[in-house]
């Protein structure tokens, strides 16, 4: 052999499926649920601390790239939420077929676009 | 640890454009991964463009026209051509299939081809399966019975019994699912993979088999089997229409509930 064999091509030329978009966005929303726990004890200390320091993580909340990161936060939650309803079926046995993993997979889609939104036009209205 | 992109030796650059006859009507391009153990030169795409008047309906079809008459070192795996052997599977228009049952008109544009993804090139569209086949035979898929059969007479199963095995037999091991499972493609030296555990379940429930719990035991294994996370590329993806990712799921609750 005139050299070691090459890898075939995989990410690089494998179509997007629905099924393994939504498994890699289930693993990043679990990360950042992760990070934002962080946020949360965060905001929770600053309110053990007294008036002054929860005021302030207040206002850094309430800043446009705080709202932002509440808001990926929470479509993080609900998505990750949803979705693990849909693994825990799985591993109980239910929804296996194609035909049903497509249609939990989008309506899971669907509502957290929907839960999401009934959430901020709740905060802000 | 998964390795994302492509080693230096395997990324693809340029390739040959082979132009269809003249006078050809209706053409369609098939851009095809080639590679060649006897250079030093690194995968390429080669584009052939193909008369579709003059060609049968399938993928492999316009393979086979390529071979004979624009190209006859392309090197690719058939033999049935009817979905029953299993040997050209390949990665075709973004998912793994067989080509004797991929309709060329069911490719929107140009027809690319790669081989089984994230698999060592023996050559071309030929991946290197030795993994995969070293890994089959450590389910043991075989019959393993206490007993012999009855003299004369064979191993009965009810009409219930037998059932539980459709849907698992009918596989070629054509390894389209595992060469499109991700967790497969970071983890094939420990990880199974869904043709495997699909191959190790037909056993478990075959109610002629007295190795049912050795056989869990054998798959109880944080790599072997649970690195399964149910992405369920393996069943989007099958040929034949077949689910290694319920299999999967029905030996983990089988190993579950002992």
């Amino acid at each position: 052999m005139a050299q070691d064999r090459p890898l075939s091509p995989h990410l690089q030329v494998y179509r997007p499926q629905l099924t393994s978009m939504m498994s890699i966005a289930h693993r990043a929303t679990g990360v950042a649920l992760t990070t934002g726990t962080i946020v949360l004890a965060a905001w929770i200390i600053s309110l053990a601390l007294g008036a002054d320091a929860y005021a302030l993580t207040a206002s850094l909340l309430a800043h446009p790239l705080g709202q932002f990161v509440l808001f990926g936060y929470s479509a993080a939650l609900i998505y990750h939420a949803l979705n693990g309803v849909r693994h825990i079926s799985w591993d109980l046995g239910f929804g296996l077929t194609i035909p049903q993993v497509y249609r939990t997979g989008r309506a899971v889609l669907l509502a957290t676009m929907i839960l999401t939104a009934a959430l901020w036009s709740a905060v802000w209205m | 640890m998964a390795e994302f992109t492509l080693p230096a030796n395997s990324k693809i650059s340029g390739g040959d454009h082979y132009p269809a006859q003249d006078g050809a009507s209706n053409v369609r391009t098939f851009k095809i991964y080639r590679w060649s153990p006897d250079d030093d030169a690194n995968p390429r795409i080669d584009s052939f463009d193909v008369d579709l008047d003059d060609c049968g309906p399938m993928v492999l079809d316009a393979l086979i026209k390529i071979k004979s008459e624009q190209d006859s070192s392309l090197t690719f795996r058939r033999s049935c051509r009817e979905g029953i052997c299993g040997s050209c599977s390949m990665n075709i228009d973004g998912t793994n299939t067989l080509a004797c049952l991929k309709s060329i008109d069911d490719v929107k544009g140009d027809v690319k081809i790669f081989p089984l993804p994230h698999m060592p090139v023996v050559k071309d569209l030929v991946p290197d399966l030795s993994n995969a086949y070293r890994q089959l035979a450590s389910i043991e898929p075989w019959l393993k019975a206490d007993k012999d059969a009855p003299e004369g007479e064979e191993r009965r199963q009810s009409p219930e019994e037998r059932e539980k095995l459709d849907g698992l037999w009918e596989c070629v091991l054509c390894f389209s699912c595992s060469t499109a499972c991700p967790s497969y493609w970071w983890n094939s030296d420990e990880y199974l993979g869904p043709a495997v555990l699909l191959q190790a379940y037909r056993w478990v429930a075959d109610s002629r088999d007295d190795n049912t719990s050795e056989r869990l035991d054998a798959l109880d294994d944080s790599f072997a089997l649970y690195r399964c996370h149910t992405i369920m590329n393996c069943a989007k993806t099958c040929p034949k229409g077949l689910n290694p990712g319920k299999a999967i799921a029905s030996i983990k609750s089988e190993i579950a509930a002992r």
